[in-house]
């Protein structure tokens, strides 16, 4: 018996990504980096306000494992106006959380274009790339680019500062009569 | 030489931009586009204004008029697509601009030292001296020709 040959045809790759929305604005990012998404009421226990003056960003620290996770405003980070959030992106692969206003869909795309390079600002680090979707234009955000190492070096220190004054204060209290 | 030190006829297209009139060279134009939807996300590159989508490909508009006549356009009568080159790569760029374009043959003046870096030559048409310009002085993220010493052809030399 004999098959007749198929005729493969290369397959196209394509990408989950979760549509999110902030200040108005859509934007996609990858599935595959969004380790878990929260609401903002469901960490409130576990989150401490942070007030580093050059990362304007960043005004909340989860408390989760060995090092905290830095909530980055996306409104603010991306110079918009900042909007009511509810949602949270815990990035995988990094210490930073992404407060967003909601998600809008996940869905599926399938081509990734390059930032034209008359885009030559800090939107080459905020963006992988764009992508069209039902004759929309979308911007691929790069779950890496939220904050550099510098701002978290400085980010640590603050916290750092922060969790030690309550302990000091707490032993001085133990050793007050 | 380089190609700018020769005086020679080259096709150009003219365009406008308020009262103006400028050219680029017409090896450098992909097409022109009637206005079309413009999509805009969060960026820090003020010369653009947004992108619009054409043939699949995703395309910077850059508004060059207020660094050529002072003023952004009111009115906006056709996207100019341009191609820039640079690195062995091609890539294109919207202008928008507010009047009919015209294709012609012209002679051309190489730009002196004094002229400002936007300016890649001259050339005269209907009694009006008009710039020919360079893409890569006036549009984000292109590194300017060098007009006194390149020797490769125009098209090749802005982006």
């Amino acid at each position: 018996m004999r098959f007749e040959q198929v005729h493969k045809t290369p397959a196209v790759r394509t990408e989950q990504i979760i549509l999110f929305r902030s200040s108005n604005q859509v934007f996609a990012i990858s599935s595959a980096s969004v380790q878990e998404v929260r609401s903002v009421d469901s960490l409130s226990g576990a989150s401490m306000e942070i007030n580093e003056a050059s990362v304007p960003t960043v005004r909340h620290m989860l408390k989760r494992g060995a090092h905290g996770v830095y909530v980055v405003n996306a409104a603010l980070h991306f110079g918009l106006r900042p909007s009511p959030a509810a949602l949270i992106f815990l990035l995988r692969k990094t210490r930073v959380g992404l407060l967003i206003d909601g998600i809008e869909k996940m869905t599926t795309m399938t081509r990734l274009q390059a930032l034209s390079p008359a885009f030559c600002h800090e939107e080459r680090v905020w963006y992988r790339g764009l992508t069209v979707l039902d004759q929309n234009v979308i911007p691929v955000v790069n779950p890496q680019g939220f904050l550099t190492e510098q701002e978290l070096l400085q980010l640590d220190a603050t916290a750092g500062a922060l969790l030690e004054a309550p302990a000091a204060s707490a032993s001085e209290v133990g050793l007050t009569p | 030489m380089s190609w700018t030190e020769q005086l020679d006829a080259r096709s150009c297209v003219l365009l406008r931009l308020g009262d103006r009139r400028f050219a680029l060279a017409a090896d450098q134009v992909s097409e022109l586009v009637a206005p079309t939807r413009m999509f805009r996300f969060a960026h820090r590159t003020p010369e653009i204004d947004g992108v619009i989508l054409r043939r699949g490909r995703v395309v910077p508009v850059c508004d060059v008029a207020e660094k050529l006549i002072g003023k952004r356009l009111t009115s906006r009568r056709y996207y100019l697509i341009s191609k820039r080159r640079q690195e062995g790569a091609t890539d294109w760029v919207a202008l928008p601009v507010s009047g009919d374009c015209e294709l012609i043959q012209a002679d051309l003046t190489p730009a002196g030292p004094s002229d400002s870096p936007h300016v890649a030559a001259w050339l005269s048409h209907d009694g009006e001296v008009i710039e020919v310009l360079n893409l890569g002085a006036l549009t984000p993220g292109a590194e300017p020709e060098d007009r006194g010493t390149s020797s490769t052809p125009m098209a090749e030399v802005n982006g």
